[in-house]
């Protein structure tokens, strides 16, 4: 490999926050001074290339200092690792929090998706510009995953340590007070107040949020925390796989694929080493229901994906987590070093003689990595691209390895699974969908929050719960990605196969209502926007796909009947070949929702 | 006549495209099956010396049991197999990706496209004037070569040549996301200040006249390229002893560019700097 790194060099302040995550580095190939060493041999290139997966947490590092990435603070960056700056470049420009363009020290990430629009976005990021200076820099922003307080505003300030502040519900004062004084600003109300049935007798997965200490490893094993590894244990790797079949449990990141399967899959490949990947890249507009798992209940997802690795043969996991998730971030690093002092990680978890630990990684604003060959992209250092299939990640996967990912709630679903024993779990909900499920619900209801509810329970019974208001215009399921579904549809059973038969989704489990004061070809057109601004840009069907259907909603926002017959026409072409031909599900299901709207609501008519 | 390496023996995979029986070995792509039977399947970001990206989607064809179309550039023929290429479905992608790219980026010097666009019915202009496009000019900050990202359909192919799939110089890369994402060097420099070798092996590999020589883009702008008046004359290079052959371009008793080629075992269509540029010592007649 020719490398070549430009003469601009790295601030103190970059050198440093790139040495805090590599160490210092050892010779003048990797930027150190020169010594005698250097000139008899060169070492390095190989061992650092291997490292290659530190590229984002490298970039990371700086933009948390400095705010951006600078030529030099790159090109040391790339010295250190050995990766072309041309590929770490390309890597860097691929995510939305990182900036290659000088910036502010202080970025405020007002969020304008769905919830948030619905709830004053718009305003609300007029009157923040107004009053903000030029000293802090404002980003409209996707889903930041508050719905349930909606609108929402995230200010990161960079320095050492990097320090954010969320404000929501965001007031204009609320959101400058974060962003100018973020370690003033109001703590977060406890993840508990996203949880309207918190500390409810019924509860299993949301059982523990609001009533358990997040913080606390013996609070969570006074409250039945680790019985269900120990069950593990007993069971051994096959036994917890046929509990995990039997249990009927399939992925609750809206594929739906049967977890027993997937895991026995990854357990029979002779390849090793095998990886487990958690997924909690929860970036889907309307979901905030892992966001809510982590920061409550850390130590479930810990327990849950030591679990999954066991029965899998995997000694070491990766869990992916959004980058706009402060406060779960923090909770997990806690959870995972409590853990690993604790003897629930390391080398010997549970005095068992199985080794296992967890790596967290940082996403860095891209929706696309929710999608889970991107993820391994993204986690190897390269753009967050999805890889075509097959091969599939049971067989080829992270680092090329066999490898299992789960979401945060399909996988926090193996806990009660074990310890209430499948035949108990799967008498739970319908025949074909088993085991409770957790439903997002935002926009006009009177009790926003994650519930949880076992499937087969109808859309009415959800809104009902969440106390829905008056003149309800549409209900969006599954999210960005899913469907609208009229006011009148409340019979739809919340399980894959009835919403199937009703023609719409279930998705990732977001259910959120509109009243007839939100303007429906506005919302489309965020919709839109969103998909434009989230495809990764790799096949053409997504890339020009997306822009072309936000254009025809553009033309007619403001048109019904005949009048917006031909760009609807337009519109079903594009889509049909959006949804047949693009390598992914993003492109695959950008046409949903607006498609759904047209049919089902009568959008423009 | 070219050597053909022969590998080792491989099975034959039997399924059927188009009602048809077809046998290819183990390891072909629907692709290579189609061209067997000969079958015209468009590809346009598919390379014969690159590993398929299938960026482009427009040879999609419809695989039963499959929930969405399937690349036939890069989806391994597997037994029993039932592949159609013809369907309806799959026209309606392929003539969508047709005109999704030609109301984007200027297809103009694209070999075999605006065939397609006429085969497909494809009209790009239905997405009125006001549809994105790039609207770059070129980039012209060297005497070798010219990037006109106008013209670049993001197949991803100069990518994969750069990089680890033949010359291992890593200098360009995809840059941004989405309708912005952009092929670049490093801080998107000029190629000048970039860790380029000039082995133009992007070039050789480019199918849409994005990355061109410095001379075919001036001859183009001044329209004197023809290419009905050029040969092509395959020789070895004479600079160092590996043997690389070069396709000599020569319009009107001038070199106007090199090429190799593909099916060469040495080079298989790659070149280094004095190959592929270094030809005007032949013409200074003075």
């Amino acid at each position: 490999m020719d490398l070549h790194f430009g003469d601009s060099k790295p601030t103190d302040d970059e050198r440093a926050a790139v040495d805090a995550l590599l160490g210092p580095p050892e010779s003048s190939w990797e930027g150190a001074d020169r010594s005698d060493a250097d000139l008899r041999w060169a070492r390095g290139g190989r061992e650092a290339r291997d490292r290659r997966d530190l590229l984002l947490p490298g970039l990371h590092a700086i933009n948390d200092r400095v705010g951006w990435i600078s030529e030099g603070a790159l090109d040391y960056l790339c010295r250190r690792l050995t990766v072309p700056p041309a590929e770490a470049y390309g890597v860097a420009t691929f995510y939305a929090m990182f900036s290659v363009k000088p910036r502010p020290a202080t970025v405020l990430h007002v969020c304008t998706d769905l919830a948030c629009a619905a709830a004053g976005a718009p305003e609300l990021c007029a009157g923040i510009e107004a009053r903000l200076g030029p000293g802090v820099h404002v980003e409209r922003s996707p889903c930041l995953g508050l719905c349930e307080r909606a609108p929402a505003a995230l200010a990161i300030r960079a320095g050492d340590p990097v320090r954010t502040a969320v404000s929501a519900p965001a007031t204009v004062e609320g959101a400058v007070l974060a962003a100018t004084a973020p370690d003033s600003a109001p703590e977060e109300p406890p993840a508990a107040m996203a949880v309207p049935q918190a500390g409810g007798d019924d509860l299993i997965l949301l059982r523990r949020v609001g009533v358990v200490d997040p913080l606390s490893l013996d609070d969570y094993r006074a409250h039945g925390g680790y019985t269900a590894l120990r069950r593990a244990f007993e069971l051994g790797p096959a036994g917890v796989i046929r509990e995990v079949t039997d249990s009927g449990l399939v992925g609750r990141g809206g594929a739906a694929f049967p977890t027993g399967r997937k895991w026995q899959a990854t357990a029979s490949q002779p390849d090793h080493p095998h990886y487990v990947v958690c997924n909690a890249d929860e970036s889907e507009p309307g979901t905030f229901k892992d966001r809510v798992l982590m920061e409550g209940d850390p130590y479930a997802l810990i327990e849950s994906m030591t679990i999954a690795a066991y029965a899998t043969g995997a000694h070491q996991g990766y869990l992916y987590l959004r980058g706009e998730y402060p406060r779960a971030l923090h909770r997990l690093e806690h959870a995972i070093a409590q853990a690993r002092a604790r003897g629930l990680l390391g080398d010997d978890v549970l005095g068992q003689g199985y080794a296992f630990d967890i790596e967290i990684r940082r996403g860095a604003g891209a929706y696309i990595c929710g999608e889970e060959t991107a993820l391994f992209n993204s986690i190897e250092g390269y753009r967050g691209e999805p890889r075509s299939k097959p091969p599939f990640p049971v067989e080829k996967g992270l680092f090329g390895k066999p490898t299992v990912e789960n979401n945060v709630e399909t996988l926090v679903n193996v806990l009660p699974i074990l310890t209430m024993g499948a035949p108990a779990y799967a008498a739970i909900g319908t025949e074909r969908s088993t085991g409770p499920k957790l439903f997002c619900v935002s926009g006009s209801v009177e009790r926003p929050g994650i519930y949880e509810l076992p499937f087969g329970a109808t859309l009415g019974e959800l809104l009902e719960l969440a106390g829905v208001r008056e003149r309800l215009r549409a209900v969006l399921l599954g999210g960005a990605a899913g469907g609208f579904v009229r006011p009148d549809e409340r019979d739809i059973p919340l399980t894959f196969e009835g919403t199937r038969e009703a023609g719409t989704t279930l998705g990732s489990g977001v259910v959120m209502a509109f009243d007839d004061t939100v303007p429906l070809p506005r919302l489309l057109l965020r919709i839109a926007e969103f998909f434009r601004d989230e495809s990764c840009g790799q096949c053409v069907p997504c890339r020009v796909g997306t822009v072309r259907q936000e254009e025809a909603l553009h033309r007619i926002v403001a048109r019904t009947g005949a009048a917006a017959a031909d760009d609807i026409a337009l519109l079903r072409d594009v889509g049909r070949a959006m949804r047949d031909a693009s390598i992914c599900g993003l492109g695959q299901t950008a046409w949903n929702a607006v498609e759904s709207a047209i049919d089902r609501l009568g959008a423009y008519e | 006549m070219t050597a053909i390496p022969l590998g080792v023996p491989r099975r034959l995979v039997e399924f059927t495209i188009d009602g048809q029986e077809a046998r290819v070995p183990e390891g072909s792509t629907i692709l290579d099956a189609c061209r067997a039977a000969g079958k015209d399947v468009p590809t346009l970001c598919h390379g014969d010396t690159l590993t398929p990206k299938n960026a482009c989607r427009v040879c999609v064809v419809e695989v039963e049991g499959s929930r969405t179309l399937v690349p036939a550039c890069s989806r391994r023929a597997e037994p029993g197999m039932t592949v159609h290429t013809e369907t309806e479905r799959a026209r309606h992608s392929r003539k969508l990706v047709l005109e999704l790219l030609a109301s984007s980026v200027d297809l103009s010097t694209t070999p075999q496209v605006a065939g397609w666009i006429k085969e497909y019915e494809a009209k790009p202009d239905r997405f009125g004037p006001e549809a994105a496009r790039l609207n770059e000019e070129p980039r012209i900050d060297n005497d070798l070569y010219v990037r006109d990202y106008d013209k670049c359909i993001l197949c991803y192919k100069c990518v994969d040549a750069c990089g680890d799939q033949w010359q291992n110089t890593f200098a360009i890369s995809v840059a941004g996301r989405g309708f912005d994402a952009r092929i670049a060097v490093e801080h998107d420099a000029p190629l000048t200040d970039s860790a380029c070798v000039y082995c133009g092996n992007c070039i050789e590999v480019c199918p849409t006249g994005a990355l061109s020589f410095k001379s075919e883009f001036d001859m183009r702008e001044a329209g004197t390229w023809d290419e009905s008046k050029q040969t092509e004359t395959t020789t070895v290079c004479a600079y160092c002893g590996v043997g690389c052959n070069l396709t000599l371009h020569v319009q009107d008793n001038e070199i106007v560019k090199v090429t190799s080629p593909h099916d060469n075992p040495v080079t298989h269509g790659n070149l280094c700097i004095k190959g592929r540029f270094g030809y005007q010592h032949v013409q200074n007649r003075g």
